[in-house]
């Protein structure tokens, strides 16, 4: 605060400009896609014939869009589920323990991140098919093998953000608990968790956000049949380039501005990100 | 209220020596301040003692039980931090309730045991709010409460006032050490400010790297401080190296004679404190020390004003005198004298270290 009061005003006029800008980029597309969405005619043109809500009474009609949602929905609760399990005691040991290896394993936890979804996506499918053709196991394809994946992609988020709220925690609260009588245990329970809650409420959203929109990756490891939304998306693209597109996308978009909106009613996102 | 032995205890990290060889007996209802400056070990010790670190070797005990391997959770120990580390995210009431909680104290007399802690501590009237909806001072005071409400074996006390401002401290000193005393309260309390630690403590212990240079009452350190360290630390000293002569005669480095308690000869360092110190226009004939002096620097403190007078070229005394005393005004670059008795000053043996 102090710091952004001592910034010159050209600065700062400068500093707006720019997140104006960059902000503007991001919005563009989204705001376009809304607006596509309620066109009347098929082919998309400019300016629209007029407006109409048929390309969203058109969605809940189509199968795969359908059971796409329900399945990238099952999806990512589970892959944030799990992902949250295995990166929360992953970022305490990273934020606590001092051991060798360990900027090696913090690397690691956030590599999938770094990693381009196709090049995660291709690698996933030749270990799938190495791993079947050793041990037999039905891997490829499988669902198992599709949540597996998915809960790479909320690991990264999820421990970098936890591990966020841990080091901003001050680690007198945690003696404190003890001085008074509270284990280990305990005071993880009463007292860390609920400090760093902010952070674990943020890695879940964004594991879920992250699971439930991943198109590249899943295109390798899912099996015939199992379509989640993003694919069947693409799928309908390949034939059609009506609205129906862009009317599945906003509700796409405004599930996932839901989630933030009531998330932030919580904990505020921005200080934890 | 208990007894607490510290037991020869050293603590070592790696080939780091943090405390070494320290015993201290702190009596059932004493307050004991650890002081001594930063690094000295003093945080350590009062973290041994707290069981957030466990010492190379040694012992404490705690009443009748030897605590020396217990976890903090088992020791009955009330701390307050620096920080104070309230839990954010309970209120002032739950923050107090939480020691008894562990405890497991049934309901009704948690709540009587979490309102009388905080009316010790006048507070009552803000049990419900959040720690950071409370000033620097009621946190510091929550903290307390919280610490006595489970009634601990011993009271340790780190740094607690240092994030108050200048003001609120001196209140708080007086107010922790009354509630310590009506209370009977056990207390170890370590800080770095001696101020502080003179109001506070009816026992101080004066550290420095790791190892304890005295113990003493407040008097004991300010009359008869053992080595040139605890002189400097407590109160503050002028130093003069030079060696002893002849039995009562020092020579200065700047080759002043000077009349001073009998010590052995040799080198030696004469420490002057500088309220002893009396300044006037004239030579003083009933005093043993009289040199004549230059003033080179003057501060007006208020209550006092401090001057520094070259008494040779190569020494120059701290002389401090109370703004009441009417007469002498002390101008820089004025003749004057300064006068001081045989036994104001006193000998270390040995050249500075």
């Amino acid at each position: 605060m102090l710091r952004s009061a001592s910034i010159p005003r050209l600065g700062r006029l400068v500093l707006n400009g720019a997140a104006t800008l960059t902000l503007g980029f991001i919005l563009t597309p989204l705001v376009f896609v809304t607006w596509l969405a309620f066109f009347r005619q098929e082919i998309p043109s400019f300016p629209p014939e007029g407006y109409s809500l048929r390309w969203f009474q058109a969605i809940p009609g189509n199968d795969r869009f359908v059971s796409g949602f329900l399945l990238s929905l099952e999806l990512a609760v589970i892959a944030t589920t799990i992902g949250l399990s295995l990166g929360l005691p992953a970022a305490l040991c990273l934020a606590r323990l001092r051991f060798t290896g360990r900027e090696a394993l913090s690397s690691l936890l956030l590599l999938p991140v770094v990693v381009p979804g196709i090049v995660l996506g291709i690698a996933l499918y030749v270990f799938h098919v190495e791993v079947e053709l050793a041990t037999g196991l039905p891997i490829l394809g499988s669902l198992g093998g599709l949540i597996a994946g998915h809960v790479l992609l909320v690991i990264p988020r999820t421990v970098r953000l936890v591990s966020a709220s841990l080091i901003g925690l001050d680690r007198s609260i945690e003696e404190a608990a003890q001085s008074l009588g509270a284990d280990r245990f305990t005071t993880f329970r009463r007292v860390t968790l609920p400090a760093i809650r902010p952070g674990v409420v943020a890695a879940a959203l964004f594991g879920f956000v992250s699971s439930f929109g991943n198109l590249e990756m899943s295109l390798f490891i899912v099996g015939p049949g199992r379509t989640t939304l993003p694919i069947a998306i693409l799928q309908y693209l390949e034939w059609k380039i009506d609205p129906t597109i862009a009317a599945v996308s906003v509700l796409q978009i405004a599930l996932i501005a839901t989630a933030m909106l009531i998330t932030d009613r919580f904990v505020k996102i921005s200080q934890v990100v | 209220m208990a007894r607490l032995e510290i037991d020869r205890v050293s603590k070592r990290y790696g080939d780091v020596i943090a405390v070494r060889d320290l015993t201290l007996d702190v009596a059932d209802g004493e307050f004991v301040v650890l002081l001594g400056p930063s690094g000295c070990g003093k945080t350590t010790m009062l973290r041994i003692v707290a069981g957030f670190a466990e010492p190379t070797f040694g012992a404490v005990r705690l009443g009748d039980r030897d605590v020396t391997r217990l976890p903090p959770w088992k020791r009955n120990a009330g701390l307050v931090f620096q920080s104070y580390a309230l839990f954010p995210h309970l209120s002032v009431a739950r923050n107090v309730a939480f020691g008894l909680e562990m405890r497991k104290v049934e309901a009704s007399q948690m709540q009587r045991r979490v309102a009388d802690a905080l009316r010790l501590v006048r507070l009552e009237h803000l049990s419900e709010r959040l720690p950071r909806q409370l000033s620097g001072g009621q946190q510091q005071r929550v903290a307390l409460a919280r610490a006595l409400a489970f009634y601990p074996d011993v009271l340790l006390l780190d740094e607690p006032l240092s994030n108050l401002d200048a003001k609120l401290r001196a209140e708080v000193r007086v107010e922790i050490r009354e509630l310590q005393k009506r209370l009977g309260l056990t207390t170890v309390m370590v800080t770095h400010d001696q101020e502080e630690a003179l109001t506070m403590a009816d026992r101080l212990v004066v550290m420095s790297d790791g190892a304890v240079r005295q113990v003493g009452t407040q008097k004991d350190l300010y009359e008869r401080p053992s080595d040139r360290f605890v002189a400097g630390f407590v109160g503050r000293s002028t130093f003069i190296e030079g060696e002893i002569e002849a039995p009562g005669r020092f020579r200065s480095a700047g080759g002043l004679a000077i009349v001073c308690k009998e010590a052995a000869a040799g080198p030696a360092t004469l420490a002057l404190r500088p309220e002893r110190i009396v300044f006037a226009a004239q030579p003083q004939a009933s005093m043993d020390n009289s040199l004549p002096g230059v003033v080179e620097f003057v501060s007006y403190l208020g209550a006092t004003i401090d001057m520094h007078v070259r008494i040779s070229p190569k020494e120059r005394v701290i002389v401090q005198v109370s703004n009441r005393e009417s007469g002498l005004v002390p101008v820089v670059g004025g003749q004057v004298f300064v006068a001081w008795p045989a036994e104001g000053s006193i000998v270390f043996a040995g050249a500075e270290s």
